[in-house]
């Protein structure tokens, strides 16, 4: 079978705009969430997000691209340029042909519909502006993305709420594998942090007013982050003949469905897709030592996701890491198994494990090593990442140190 | 004015329960009607929208807070010291 490794990564986050910085945050524990500065927040009840700051798009990108870029198209073109840029690919001649990109998401352009909407139900205008449709578009980042660096193959959209990116990059392992592509750009991105996307989360009552605290006892509920992450998705023979740099190979993926509620996660679901990456990618539990949770921070998540490799991982499971790096950068929704690949990667190469921050008191229901507040060295190497969503759709990455 | 608002409160738990108003008796939790989180969820928001208060209740903890959702008895009473509140 034809493997996948990375060449490239990129992103930009509530923890930093590109990936060193980002892996320096993770390293120190820093913690991307604070007071939300956005439109009608007296609004709101929930007024705490994890937000990409210091960021002014007109410092990347000028007026006409402004009038078709949403911002999480703008996060997903600029984790691209980055991800390219280190993998020193140029997509020209037959390899255009034989790379795409799939980008995950959830919301897709969700502040331009909160924008116009706005305008013309509240502000009563009776015209929009003529891109509103390829702007707010799911497809619009991938799109972009295959414009400007001339990806000419398959290239589209997945959306399946919270495990987003996982599906996203599955399905770019998938096309490499079959050797539908040779190189895939592929990641996720989300930008939800505007009042609507804000009050649509709030209803559902799941939401921390006081931070993102993964498997404490006290965690009271989870916290929206934005941003994205995209990597670049390379034939294993086609990197190699090129000497490009590895960052590690994607080893493993897996899929699975609850089918049964639409909301509440379960444990087989959750079990049936840990086991199933393991399994693609050859590993027993004692070779995985570490596990990116998804790890939202809701009592219903930490507990089933830690049933869930109890009994995947049996008596092994108290050797493993499993961290929820959410409570650095929030929960990026659709484009958060992208960030939190990095975290994995971080892990393989760098020998670091990214911890749980917030943590205070231990969860008797969330009996793993979790990595409390402090990042770890450790020498991993495998690692998975989790992601399970709303819907019941789960899926989970396996990386394997190059 | 206090039965009024029992009656709706019945009303509307009965609705979310999917059984008559009949059928509910003030002892019986949220549970014991068939309510479950998500019901529990959609519960609050109704009571919020009729009466127009707000309620404090998150759904990863739905004992913490003040609002007792331990029985239709409580409920009624918790919505009755919102309303209350709300008047002065």
């Amino acid at each position: 079978m034809r493997r996948v490794v990375i060449t490239g990564a990129g992103t930009i986050n509530p923890l930093g705009h590109d990936v060193a910085s980002t892996l320096t945050a993770m390293c120190e524990g820093r913690c991307g969430i604070g007071p939300l500065d956005i439109p009608l927040i007296d609004r709101l009840t929930v007024r705490i997000g994890a937000q990409v700051r210091g960021y002014d798009e007109t410092a990347h990108f000028d007026r006409p691209q402004l009038s078709l870029y949403d911002r999480f198209t703008q996060f997903a073109l600029l984790s691209a340029q980055e991800a390219v840029e280190q993998s020193g690919l140029s997509f020209d001649g037959a390899l255009s042909e034989r790379a795409g990109v799939v980008v995950g998401t959830s919301g897709g352009g969700l502040n331009t519909q909160d924008d116009n909407y706005r305008a013309v139900y509240e502000a009563g205008k009776d015209r929009v502006h003529p891109f509103v449709v390829p702007k707010l578009m799911n497809s619009a980042a991938a799109a972009h993305i295959s414009i400007r660096h001339n990806l000419r193959g398959p290239s589209f959209t997945v959306s399946s709420a919270c495990a987003s990116s996982n599906h996203a990059m599955g399905q770019a392992l998938a096309l490499i594998r079959a050797g539908m592509a040779d190189a895939m750009l592929t990641g996720g991105s989300e930008a939800m942090l505007c009042f609507g996307g804000v009050k649509a989360w709030e209803g559902l009552r799941v939401m921390s007013k006081t931070g993102c605290r993964p498997f404490s006892a006290d965690r009271d509920g989870m916290v929206q982050g934005e941003g994205a992450g995209i990597f670049v998705f390379e034939e294993r023979e086609h990197a190699m003949r090129r000497g490009a740099a590895i960052l590690a190979e994607v080893a493993g993926f897996a899929m699975s469905s609850d089918a049964a509620d639409i909301v509440a996660p379960s444990r087989d679901g959750a079990a049936r897709a840990l086991a199933g990456a393991m399994r693609d990618a050859g590993v027993a539990p004692d070779n995985v030592g570490y596990i990116n949770a998804h790890g939202t921070g809701t009592t219903a998540n930490d507990r089933t996701e830690c049933a869930a490799v109890m009994e995947v991982f049996g008596p092994h499971a108290p050797q493993v890491a499993i961290s929820s790096t959410k409570s650095m950068h929030g929960h990026l929704i659709g484009g958060t198994g992208a960030v939190e690949l990095l975290a994995c990667i971080l892990a393989l190469r760098d020998g670091v494990i990214a911890p749980t921050i917030g943590h205070r008191r231990a969860d008797p229901d969330c009996a793993l090593d979790v990595v409390p507040n402090v990042a770890r060295e450790a020498d991993v190497g495998v690692a998975l990442s989790n992601a399970f969503a709303f819907g019941g759709m789960n899926a989970v990455i396996a990386l394997r140190r190059a | 004015m206090a039965d009024e608002i029992r009656q709706r409160v019945i009303e509307i738990i009965a609705e979310q329960a999917l059984v008559d108003v009949s059928d509910v008796s003030m002892d019986q939790s949220p549970a014991d009607l068939g309510i479950d989180s998500m019901g529990l969820v959609e519960s609050i928001f109704a009571l919020e929208e009729s009466f127009d208060i707000q309620i404090p209740f998150n759904a990863n903890d739905p004992q913490a807070g003040d609002f007792d959702i331990s029985t239709v008895a409580s409920i009624i009473g918790a919505v009755e010291g919102l309303v209350a509140a709300q008047r002065s």
